[in-house]
């Protein structure tokens, strides 16, 4: 920086930070700490933050009260990443189509993409709903990956696209000069170039998969072996006595997976977000 | 290279999938939920056309405009929040102090995590009677009863808000640090060396700079918002007494709850009409901006 802080304004931004990280965090650190608690602390008053004779009985215990737990985080793992391969199977050629051809339609096209991103899955849930049941997809994996993957291509154009539109025309062109064909070109010369970037929309349409796996799951299937975590934890936790300290404890057992990866790909997510969104 | 037949052609048939899925599964429902509300449909296989009737109904019937409104009030003060948090959070993580990246890190927990599981951990904090926010207010003495905050209209809510902010900062956060450092760092020395403040330099050459930012995000965080379901439907499902009940929410129990589609659908075609409203008003801000920059 050019200037440096002065100390009280070190001290403000600390403070500022603490303030913005506690809003954040709290939920998480709260949720942790009743994952820890035993059942009766938990009803008793006064309250208190921090868990006396904490323990970790709760990760034993839900196994047994969720009986389909493990399916239920099988299954979330499992819809997301078949929608992360359909996404990126799908957008990896449309986005190198926008990024390299201008042809009739092009900019309407990718405005038409961009329009898909205002609607919800909430608002189309109806027709989606008819559109799965004549399909014969009600209560299948497939009535979740569906829906879900196509809410997420459209986003995934741009990213990619933006991201695409930066490695150089140059680099396609030298190689069909050498007589490789388009999709040779395609395949052996902006796809590896490309890696990254489909890193970053890989990444992404699995967050959000996860993310979105509550409305269309809640709606187009009644079952409970197919049920993601989210679902399986609302349906069963909706039904009795809620035993707050395993319903947070199979939270965490069901986001930790999520949070380790991202953690190491944090660097790739950011940068992905400043090449994409921001370019625009 | 452009504009050939044959690349045309294989730029349409590499776009082929993408298109053909986003036309069966977006764009056919989108054209059916029009067409459904203009007929009875409900759990019976027929139906018939109804003209205007679904729509009359809706409007006629009285709390929908209250709905409606209510949307817009929940819609603006969460994005407003979000925005103020946001911008804020991202000058904080773009200060150059220890612990940076740490704390960007931090920052994206509730992005990151399943919505449903966020919201849960909400659900628990926002308890009556052993929840952490009514119990820490009750250890200081602030408040002498259990709060049940999702029993009541009001606090339920403004809880619901609340979440909504929660899950939505992080992504307008680093939405915005990622502009804030995109800002050339020379414009900040040159308007150093001519003696500027850190305060002037923030008004004068960050807030303007972001502006197009600023604006694409908030119009993206209008549209999430006002298609919010996730977080009313876990904490709530729309009361205590349709206190927190939006169009998205409303729409929900007419189709879903009731069965009654026809009406279902009516009432989405009116989310999408205002839906449309804000698209128009992103692209024009978008091309506005795009124009300002070719400039």
């Amino acid at each position: 920086m050019i200037d440096r802080y002065k100390w009280y304004e070190i001290v403000l931004m600390y403070a500022g930070m603490a303030v913005f990280l506690f809003f954040v965090l709290a939920p998480f650190i709260e949720g942790f700490l009743v994952s820890l608690k035993p059942l009766s602390q938990l009803f008793s008053t006064p309250y208190s933050f921090i868990p006396k004779n904490g323990s970790f009985d709760a990760y034993f215990q839900m196994w047994t009260s969720v009986p389909m737990l493990g399916m239920h985080i099988f299954n979330s793992f499992f819809i997301s990443s078949v929608v992360t391969l359909i996404v990126v199977v799908i957008v990896v050629p449309a986005a190198y189509a926008f990024a390299r051809f201008q042809f009739a339609g092009s900019g309407l096209m990718l405005g038409g993409f961009l329009a898909v991103n205002m609607f919800s899955g909430a608002v189309l849930l109806i027709p989606l709903f008819r559109l799965m049941r004549q399909l014969g997809l009600l209560n299948t994996y497939w009535a979740m990956i569906v829906p879900g993957a196509a809410f997420l291509i459209p986003s995934s154009i741009w990213l990619l696209r933006t991201y695409m539109m930066r490695i150089p025309r140059e680099l396609d062109e030298a190689a069909w000069v050498d007589g490789a064909s388009r999709l040779y070109t395609l395949r052996r010369v902006i796809l590896p170039l490309a890696m990254p970037g489909i890193v970053v929309v890989a990444i992404m349409t699995f967050i959000g998969a996860y993310a979105q796996q509550f409305i269309f799951a809640l709606t187009f299937n009644s079952r409970t072996e197919f049920m993601p975590l989210p679902v399986g934890l609302f349906a069963f936790f909706g039904k009795q006595e809620v035993q707050w300290n395993e319903l947070m404890a199979a939270s965490f057992v069901g986001i930790l997976p999520v949070m380790i990866v991202i953690v190491f790909l944090q660097r790739y997510l950011v940068a992905g977000l400043t090449a994409g969104a921001v370019k625009q | 290279m452009t504009g050939t037949r044959s690349a045309s052609l294989f730029a349409l048939a590499l776009l082929a999938p993408a298109l053909i899925y986003i036309l069966i599964i977006v764009a056919y429902p989108l054209f059916d939920t029009i067409v459904l509300s203009f007929t009875n449909a409900a759990l019976r296989p027929t139906y018939d056309f109804v003209g205007w009737a679904n729509y009359q109904r809706i409007f006629g019937a009285g709390n929908f405009t209250e709905v409606i409104l209510r949307t817009f009030i929940w819609t603006f003060f969460s994005v407003a929040t979000k925005m103020i948090i946001g911008t804020l959070g991202a000058t904080l993580l773009n200060a150059a102090i220890p612990g940076q990246t740490l704390f960007r890190i931090l920052t994206m927990p509730p992005w990151i995590v399943p919505m449903a599981i966020g919201i849960f951990m909400w659900g628990w904090m926002y308890n009556g009677q052993f929840g952490m926010i009514s119990g820490l207010l009750q250890n200081f003495g602030i408040i002498s009863k259990p709060w049940p905050i999702l029993a009541q209209g009001n606090s339920a809510f403004w809880a619901t808000i609340v979440t909504d902010v929660w899950i939505g900062v992080p992504m307008v956060t680093i939405y915005l640090l990622a502009a804030m450092q995109s800002i050339p760092k020379d414009l900040y020395e040159a308007a150093w060396t001519d003696g500027a403040g850190r305060f002037y330099r923030f008004r004068r050459i960050t807030l303007p700079l972001m502006l197009p930012a600023m604006l694409t995000m908030s119009l993206l965080s209008l549209i999430a918002t006002f298609n919010s379901f996730d977080i009313i439907w876990i904490l709530t499902q729309g009361g205590p007494s349709g206190s927190t009940t939006t169009m998205i929410i409303d729409t929900y129990k007419t189709a879903m709850g009731s069965r009654k589609y026809g009406e279902g659908a009516a009432r989405a075609v009116v989310i999408c009409i205002f839906v449309s409203i804000f698209c128009i008003v992103y692209f024009r801000a978008v091309r506005k901006l795009s124009q300002g920059e070719a400039k």
